[in-house]
């Protein structure tokens, strides 16, 4: 202990003077400024005034997107934080402005979304009083954030802030919230230069990769004769991307993504054999219960993703790379756990591994893509008649936009079948709520994205009921001029639950019927151009029509009303149970 | 389906800093999966600044190892460890008041309390405090014999556990504190072999 004790003393001693006397919101400013910060979402109030009178004078340097409802900052927050692959930062107020934040936050735990949000909190001395706008923030959020502090005195500042950012981005990312108490906000410290915390003691982000592990991996990987690669967002967020191509090529190994862990390889690549989960391909999931080694990478196995556990891939030896040691044998037991950063453990492991092809193996994956084609997908995609179908009008997006936009998506079933047919060549273009699957997230999220991917095209593509439950956030894209296009795809139902409704209650449709309003008259309302169309031969130029105006745009597509999801795989069934009608 | 047979007291052990809230965030590891906490005692630990919560829960090996990693995973925990009883030494203190004038009127009970290793802490005319330490079934048996004898009061602690195996932490300490993880430091050697210990 004494060596340690006079370490600290001298780092105390070589702490540099102050280099200024500011007040708490102008540190937080700064520091921001220092973390790379260039975007804001937030919306101001009583208990973060201080801090938004400081940005005030930050307006050149911060751009500030007041949202509409503070649960938009933080979609947008998290959008912003897709497609970027930087942190997202959200500006709320205490009481209601903080609770209106639980669902993003939520969302952005569960899908290991970088976020930052910072809340003004009532003064020091009044908390616990029952104060106007206070709510214990702290305790409401703790189950919902990687890590959150309260900051009663503007000296705490800048490390807490620091630590936020350090502790958002590394190992698993997630949400972290600092509520600053408006005293803090407003007091003047000394200030001594913003200094980035890369080092906590108790919070080890980056594992050390035990070789041995990966030796193992290798040898199951070399010895396997019917591998499978399952891949998730870990790759986008470990940025590992070229690594995992090069792993795939060489092992040469069919490799399936979940729906966050779509465009970590080009939709069209020839080992890409498509989606996993409830609605995904019919291959990769009736497969998962046929080869000998999967090789899971940077995903959870999630319940949507496995189906029946007891019968999930049980003749299979499992290959978990996951960088949150939680995740390992949490729901699926790995014969080999290799924890890490997977841009860490890939190029180790592809070192090792034989360069081979499986031909007779990927084979099967396009026997059962050519079924799936002819019972389900052809139907979806290329109808020639009767009413529009979701998959045809994505089809012809995807003609439109070559694969080359970012795709976000709300909840439900046009999600479905927008992941299962749009075409992705980029990573980072995906975005969607995929573990808490939150209804209302894609038009703050489209918003947010393209603040974090200004050159991309982004498509917000958006059920009837969804929109209905933020799309107050369109007075935040007539604001700030963002230039994201939203497709409604009408089935004047709420068509996931009326698909179960059909499928397992009988058809006892109950409260699944849902009315809307004239969404492009709404849309006008907020000098937003838009049309309605509902025939086959408007879609290829209405689509054009969108993409090529100028500014944001709101087309509504009236959709067939029954139409269902499939492939499906009935709760409580294996994987192998898949369903193609 | 678990059954209950395999279910069995686990002590948990977690090193933490010393933090406001981080109670809370360590209780609803438990709350969230419905795991009710049997005894929980946290109090500094040897090492300043550096907290140890002793945490009793009855459940599967499975499960406790799930929620140890939950714990760990958490950014101001530095280590869990989980044993089961026979890995642990463990105590819990109790506390008896007892109205005076029985003890010093009936002397078998003065025996009884000499035979329970009962120490007087406080004596008054009125009453008196005596203190045992034992596991729960010692501390237990004293109550229901001093029931007969107009027990007024019965306070218990929460359980403190000494890992047999361990070799303190002080040394493990130096590791955390250590900014770029060295050769020496084996990393998730422990994961996935059913061991009792992990490291971060």
């Amino acid at each position: 202990m004494d060596t340690l004790a006079i370490e600290k003393k001298n780092a105390e001693q070589q702490k540099p003077k102050a280099v200024a006397t500011i007040s708490g919101s102008q540190i937080l400013l700064n520091g921001l400024i220092e973390e790379g910060v260039d975007t804001v979402f937030g919306y101001p109030g009583g208990a973060i005034m201080p801090i938004y009178d400081a940005l005030y004078d930050y307006n050149d340097r911060l751009k500030h997107i007041l949202v509409r409802h503070e649960q938009g900052a933080t979609h947008a927050a998290q959008g912003y934080a897709r497609t970027s692959g930087k942190v997202g930062v959200v500006f709320a107020t205490s009481g209601p402005g903080a609770t209106n934040l639980i669902t993003g936050l939520a969302d952005a735990q569960i899908d290991s979304t970088p976020m930052v949000c910072i809340t003004g909190q009532v003064f020091a001395h009044l908390l616990g009083t029952d104060a106007f706008q206070e709510t214990d923030v702290i305790n409401i959020t703790t189950p919902v954030t990687k890590w959150n502090y309260q900051v009663t005195d503007a000296s705490e500042i800048e490390e807490v802030l620091a630590k936020a950012f350090h502790i958002a981005k590394t190992g698993r990312p997630g949400p972290v919230l600092v509520d600053i108490t408006k005293n803090a906000q407003i007091q003047l410290a000394a200030y001594f230069g913003y200094t980035k915390c890369d080092h906590i003691r108790s919070y080890k982000p980056t594992p050390v990769v035990r070789k041995s592990y990966v030796q193992q991996a290798a040898e199951l990987i070399n010895a396997a004769k019917k591998p499978f690669i399952l891949f998730g967002q870990g790759v986008l967020l470990g940025n590992a991307e070229q690594e995992f191509k090069a792993f795939v090529e060489k092992s040469g190994i069919p490799a399936a993504w979940t729906i966050l862990g779509a465009g970590a390889i080009p939709t069209d690549h020839p080992l890409n054999v498509g989606m996993l989960g409830m609605h995904g391909n019919y291959g990769p999931n009736v497969l998962t219960n046929e080869c000998d080694v999967l090789i899971a990478v940077g995903m959870r196995f999630d319940d949507r993703v496995t189906g029946r556990l007891d019968k999930y891939a049980k003749q299979a030896k499992v290959v978990h790379l996951d960088i949150d040691p939680a995740e390992i044998d949490k729901n699926v037991k790995a014969t080999v756990p290799l924890w890490g950063d997977c841009k860490e453990t890939l190029p180790m492991l592809t070192d090792l591994i034989d360069k081979k092809s499986h031909t007779e193996w990927l084979q099967r994956f396009r026997s059962f893509d050519a079924e799936e084609m002819k019972q389900c997908i052809d139907a979806e995609i290329n109808p020639t008649e009767g009413e529009l179908s979701m998959g045809e009008i994505i089809n012809q997006l995807n003609q439109l936009t070559k694969g080359d936009a970012v795709i976000v998506t709300d909840v439900g079933q046009h999600q479905m079948v927008a992941c299962r047919y749009a075409k992705f060549n980029n990573t980072r273009s995906n975005i969607t709520s995929g573990g808490l699957g939150t209804m209302g997230f894609a038009l703050p999220a489209a918003i947010g994205a393209k603040f974090g991917a200004p050159d991309k095209d982004v498509v917000a593509i958006i059920g009837d009921g969804g929109f209905q439950m933020t799309l107050q956030e369109l007075g935040t894209i007539m604001q700030s001029k963002v230039d994201v296009k939203i497709i409604i795809l009408n089935n004047q139902f709420l068509g996931m639950v009326r698909q179960w409704q059909e499928l397992f209650n009988e058809k006892r449709y109950s409260f699944v019927d849902i009315t809307s309003p004239d969404f492009v008259a709404l849309a006008k309302s907020y000098y937003i151009d838009g049309q309605r169309i509902s025939e086959r031969a408007q879609v290829k130029e209405a689509l054009s029509t969108m993409l090529n105006h100028k500014g944001a745009y709101l087309l509504e597509i009236m959709v067939k009303k029954e139409n269902n999801v499939f492939p499906m795989v009935p709760q409580g069934c294996s994987v192998s149970e898949i369903r193609l009608k | 389906m678990e059954s209950n047979i395999d279910k069995q007291e686990y002590n948990i052990t977690v090193y933490t800093e010393n933090q406001i809230g981080l109670l809370n965030r360590i209780a609803i590891i438990f709350s969230r999966r419905k795991l009710n906490i049997e005894s929980l005692n946290t109090s500094p630990s040897e090492v300043e600044s550096i907290h140890r919560f002793n945490i009793v829960i009855t459940e599967t090996e499975e499960v406790v190892r799930k929620v140890a990693r939950q714990l760990e995973k958490q950014v101001e925990v530095l280590k869990v460890y989980y044993n089961t009883n026979e890995d642990v030494i463990w105590q819990e203190m109790a506390l008896y008041k007892v109205p005076t004038n029985v003890i010093a009127e009936t002397v078998s009970v003065e025996r009884l309390l000499r035979e329970h290793g009962a120490r007087a802490v406080v004596i008054r005319n009125d009453y008196t405090v005596f203190e045992t330490t034992g596991h729960r079934e010692e501390t237990d048996k004293l109550v229901n014999v001093l029931q007969q004898y107009g027990l007024i009061e019965f306070v218990r602690s929460a359980r403190v556990a000494i890992i047999k195996a361990s070799d303190g932490f002080h040394a493990k300490l130096r590791e955390f504190e250590r900014r770029e993880p060295g050769d020496d430091v084996v990393e998730n050697q422990y994961l996935n072999k059913g061991d009792k210990v992990f490291t971060m």
